[in-house]
Order: structure tokens, then sequence, then C-alpha cells
């Protein structure tokens, strides 16, 4: 069985910029897929081409279980969507943007009205409801927008970042909203710039670059791609950093990078708590004096970099040929 | 693969007729919910017409010559078809700079999503500059029973032929603002739906026997005018309002108005819908 969103080979180039280059996604039902990836990566576009908004060069998509490019109606009756930017009218209130939302979701007009007063509660909306949406604030509307999207209950959603714009509490609240509907069943594709997010809320991640799925795996399987954990170490006196350099270079499995600015040093490790307690009776006994030391594992914000940032080198290295002839 | 091409089959949604009506009325039912809360845009677009008759009236009037005759009585019940024709066809920019305004604020993407009828979201706009429109006619007939327009000055009609003309009217309006959706799906922005929905539309109107006598054109103007679907219009008023100035050239169009007023109006909506609605289904803000 294909998940419940599948893509394959997906194509799409606007004139001379290729902005997918053959994105391949699988989604199993009822899990969140998180799409990450620097800005012009393809993300947004990726979810434009599953929602039947734009038509891609080549490839192929299904979603619910339904053709995206033979039986778009039929999807758009499975699926939800809340794109980038809040999409709601401004002069309507938030009532009467969810209601029409409502209606042509082909639902009744009574339905719809119920419906659109439940969600103004649970998108803590009820007080501003009866007020053009002019007057909402950014994080209001991006609110109003999710609830748009969730209607219907529709079983497959796409958020294309949800949660930027929100304040912390918006957002915690949004990652709730997000958590109940995947527990009942409801299949996800969520683009995000917060990797916390990603770590939270999905499943799989996919990272994306340049059109192309460069990595996918769980948070756990990106970062142990990209190394282990590491010691980091900040001593208070400039002249202590090469002596602690000494003191790391013999427990590190690797090269000890510092930043001298910052005074700080780290080395890749294995041995975890109890290595570091080692790291720091060395120091003690040397009279290296800290101020501050820990074991940090990598987060999806490493993996990000080292992911995205090397493409983005390797890029570079070929234009500076270019240049040079 | 293989298993990917079992795909789910969707029953068609229920009756694609009735759901594009009442998808429409929906979409047209938020335009007016919009267009009340912004009732500085229906106020100007009332002043410019009346600003039209009372400035054509006073100040062309007496010196312009409608069918062998320079009375300022005779001009101004000539004049008013033109300006209530000229008015309907301004909805076109309104509807151009709606439409334009919906793209470029994401919305037409939310409504592109949904499983709506797809010409839903742009008649649902149209409908609602007709209802517009429906109201500054009234206003401006208003106006012009003030500062003298009589109908039935040049022969006999009645009520069932006056409000015929105003069918007329709206039905041409409501087919130029089709025109507008298809260039609020063309361009980028707002304004630029706003200025080039209004700019063509001053030689189709001034080139026209909206204001002047065609008669005293040079020819191959006068056979532009004369064949120019808003003139058909016009000249169908005349006619149905029993007002002074119709044409008796041997046009076609000026010699069966209303037919060609119909057939133009019909044949204007159903060309620039099938473009407009081809357009907003591979639109991509
Ligand atoms: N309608 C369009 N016309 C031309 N180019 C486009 C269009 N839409 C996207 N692109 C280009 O395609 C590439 C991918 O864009 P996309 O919006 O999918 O990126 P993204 O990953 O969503 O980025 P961000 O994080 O900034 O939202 C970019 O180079 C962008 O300039
Ligand atoms: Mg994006």
């Amino acid at each position: 069985m294909p998940g419940a969103i599948y893509a394959e080979g997906l194509v799409k180039t606007f004139g001379d910029v290729k902005a997918l280059d053959g994105v391949d996604l699988d989604v199993p039902e009822g899990t969140v897929l998180g799409l990450l990836g620097p800005n012009g990566a393809g993300k947004t576009t990726t979810v434009r081409c599953l929602t039947t908004l734009l038509r891609p060069d080549s490839g192929r998509a299904v979603v619910a279980g339904i053709d995206v490019l033979e039986q778009p109606d039929a999807v758009r009756r499975s699926i939800g969507l809340s794109g980038q930017f809040a999409a709601v009218d401004e002069y309507l209130t938030g009532r009467e943007n969810l209601q029409m939302v409502g209606q042509l979701y082909q639902m009744r007009a009574k339905a719809a009205k119920e419906r659109a007063a439940e969600l103004l509660e649970q998108f803590h909306l009820a007080d501003a409801a009866d007020r053009p949406t002019k007057t909402y604030s950014g994080g209001m509307r991006r609110r109003l927008d999710l609830a748009a999207a969730l209607v219907v209950s529709p079983p497959v959603m796409f958020m294309d970042e949800p949660t930027t714009g929100l304040d912390p509490r918006n957002r915690q609240q949004l990652w709730e909203v997000i958590k109940q509907l995947v527990s009942g069943g409801t299949t996800l594709l969520l683009t995000t710039q917060y990797l916390e997010e990603a770590d939270h809320l999905a499943h799989d991640i996919a990272v994306v670059d340049h059109g192309r799925v460069i990595a996918k795996g769980t948070a756990d399987q990106l970062k142990a791609r990209t190394g282990g954990e590491r010691v980091e170490v900040v001593v208070h006196e400039r002249e202590h950093i090469q002596a602690a350099a000494e003191v790391l270079a013999g427990f590190g499995k690797g090269d000890t990078t510092v930043e001298e600015h910052m005074r700080k040093l780290t080395a890749p490790v294995t041995g975890g708590a109890k290595l570091l307690a080692e790291v720091i009776r060395e120091l003690d006994t040397r009279g290296i004096e800290i101020d501050d030391i820990g074991l940090r594992r990598p987060t999806l914000d490493d993996v990000f970099l080292s992911l995205t940032g090397h493409v983005a080198e390797a890029k570079n290295e070929e234009n500076d040929k270019e240049a040079a002839k | 693969m293989s298993a990917v091409t079992d795909t789910v089959r969707v029953a068609p949604a229920a009756n694609p007729v009735s759901q594009s009506i009442r998808d429409s009325l929906v979409v047209a039912k938020r335009n007016l919910i919009r267009m009340s809360r912004i009732p500085e845009m229906i106020i100007y677009g009332l002043i410019q017409p009346i600003m039209f008759v009372v400035l054509f009236t006073y100040v062309f009037g007496g010196s312009m010559q409608i069918g062998g005759s320079t009375s300022a009585v005779d001009y101004k019940n000539f004049l008013m078809a033109g300006i209530f024709a000229q008015t309907v066809t301004f909805a076109t920019a309104s509807s151009g700079a709606g439409i334009a305004d919906d793209m470029h604020k994401g919305l037409i993407d939310r409504f592109r999503s949904l499983p709506m009828a797809r010409g839903a979201v742009l008649t649902g706009r149209t409908l609602a500059d007709s209802v517009q429109t429906a109201l500054t006619l009234v206003v401006l007939a208003v106006v012009a029973l003030l500062v003298g327009w009589r109908v039935g000055s040049d022969g006999d009609t009645n009520l069932g032929k006056v409000l015929g003309a105003f069918g007329l009217l709206l039905l041409l309006g409501y087919a130029f603002t089709w025109i507008g959706a298809l260039i609020g799906m063309s361009v980028r922005t707002p304004e630029a739906a706003t200025s080039s929905g209004l700019i063509w539309l001053f030689p189709v109107t001034f080139i026209s026997n909206a204001f002047v006598d065609t008669s005293h054109m040079t020819p191959w103007l006068r056979h532009i005018a004369e064949w120019n679907p808003f003139s058909a219009t016009v000249q169908a008023c005349r006619v149905l309002f029993a007002n002074p100035g119709q044409s008796q050239s041997d046009a076609w169009p000026m010699q069966h108005p209303v037919w060609a007023s119909l057939i133009y109006s019909i044949l204007i909506l159903v060309v620039f819908r099938t473009l407009a609605v081809r357009k907003y289904r591979s639109a991509t803000a």
C-alpha cells in the first residue's frame, strides 16, 4: 500500500529555475512528515503540486489514495491546506471566513455555522470572531487560516510553515491541536523552518534542497548521520585554551575545534556522562578554570547545516571555478 | 510501485449545475459583504457617473447637434442612454481589481484547493459587481430624472420597454465584468487591473454613439462606431426609451439594436467567461 501522501519524481520548472528536480515522498497513513529545507528549496512548490494548485511537469502524486493529476477534484474533497501566507478575506469577520470555507466544502449553511463556532473556540478566536480580520494580528490571522484548513477534518492535511509568526504559547497550542489531529488518524505534511518543531511533531523528516530530497529518516536517524556526541568546554581564561585543548585531545575521538573569541572548545567523544566527569577531573587537576562544560548531542540544526551547508558549498566552488575561467 | 496504481475512485459531487449555482452564490455573498464594508468604493462608483450626467448636460447641452437639432433638452434626452451604458461598463475595472486582489492575497489559492465548482469564484465576483451596477443605475436614473431626462420624449414607450432597456444595460455590464475577470486573472497587481481595466474603455465608449451623433464622424470612424458592440446597446436603449438622436444608419446593429445588443453581450459573455475560467484553472499566483 502506498502512503496517504505519495509522490514520485516530481519535477517543476519555472522559466530557467528548476524548483523541483525529482521529489519522492511516501507518508504512511496517520503519520506526520516534516519537510525541512532552506529558503527556495522547493517546499512550497512541493505542497502546491500535491494540493492540485500546480501541475508538475512530470512525475506522479497520489493523495488519500487518489491520483492528483487524474482526479484533482476528488483530491480537493479529501485535503485541507494552510498555505505559507494566511489566505483569509480581510473584510470578512473570522466567523464569516470560516462559514464561507465550510459552505465551499459543500457543508449546509447551518452545519458550516456550527463548525465555525467550534473552530473559533478551539483556536482562541471567539472574542474576535465578529471583527473583520483586517483588525487581527498576524498570529491571529495565521490561526484563522489554520482553522480554515481544518473545517472538514480532512484525512490528509498540508501545512506550509504553520507556526511561522506565532508566539511560543500559540505555537505550543497549535502543536497540541496537530497531535490531536494525528492521533485521530489524520496524515499531515508540514513544512517548517523550526527544526525543534519537526523534532517534536514529525515521525519522519525529509530534508529538501535544490528541489530534491537529500536525506530522509526519523530525527534520530538523521542526527546519527551527522555524528555522535561532543564535549563543549568554555574556559575562563584565554591563556588556558591551549592547555584545555591538550586535555580534550586525550579524550577526543577526532579533531578539537576552537572558537577563540568565545574561549570555546568542542571535541567529538564517545562515553557519555562518565567521560564528562573524567574530563572535568582532569581539567581541575591541571588548574584550568572553566565557565561552562557540557555534553552536546547533535540537534536537527546541526543536521540541517551539515546537509544543506555542504551542498551550498559545493555549488559555490563550482561557481568560483566558473568565475576563474 | 504496482500497488500505487489502484487508486480510490471518488464519485463526482451530486449535481454539478446546482453545485455551481450554490458555490457562486456563496462567493457572491462574500463579495457583497466585502463591498458593504468598503462603502467609499460604492460612493466613488456613484460620483463619477453623476458628474458625467451633470457636466455633459450643462457643458455640451445646447452646442451639440442631435438629429439636426441643437436644443439642450434634446441633447439631455439623447445623452442618458450613453451615460448609463458607459457606467455599466465601468464594473469591468472593479471586477478586475477584485480578482487581482484575491490572487495577490493568496485567496485564489485557498479557493482552488477547495472542492468547489471551478467557475464559481469568478461568477460570484461578477454577480456581486452586477448587483452594485444595478444599484448605481437606480441612483443614476433618479439623478437623470432630476436634471430633466424623460422617457418617451421622442415617441411612445411603456414600462416593459423601459425595464427591457435596463435589462440590456445590466447584461452588457455583466458581459464586460468577464472581460475584467480575465484581466484580473492576467495581471499581477490590483492597481494594474484597475488601470488596464479602464484605459481601453475610453476608446470603446467614446468611439460610439454614446455622446455624439455618429453621422457627423469621418466615414471610417463612423463605421467603427456603428459596429461597436457598445453602440448597439446605446441605440437599443434610445429606441426603448423613445429618446431622440437614434442613428438612421443602414448598419445592421443600428437597424436591429435590441437583437444586436443581445447577441453582442452574450457573445462577449461566453468568450470571456471561457477564457477567464480556463485561466483560473491553471492560475499560478
Ligand atoms: N511562481 C513561480 N514563478 C517563478 N519561480 C518560482 C515560482 N514559485 C517558486 N519559484 C522558485 O522555485 C524555487 C522554490 O521555491 P519554493 O517557494 O518552493 O521554496 P521554499 O522551499 O518554499 O522556500 P521558503 O522557505 O522561502 O518558503 C525558488 O527558487 C523560487 O524562486
Ligand atoms: Mg515556502
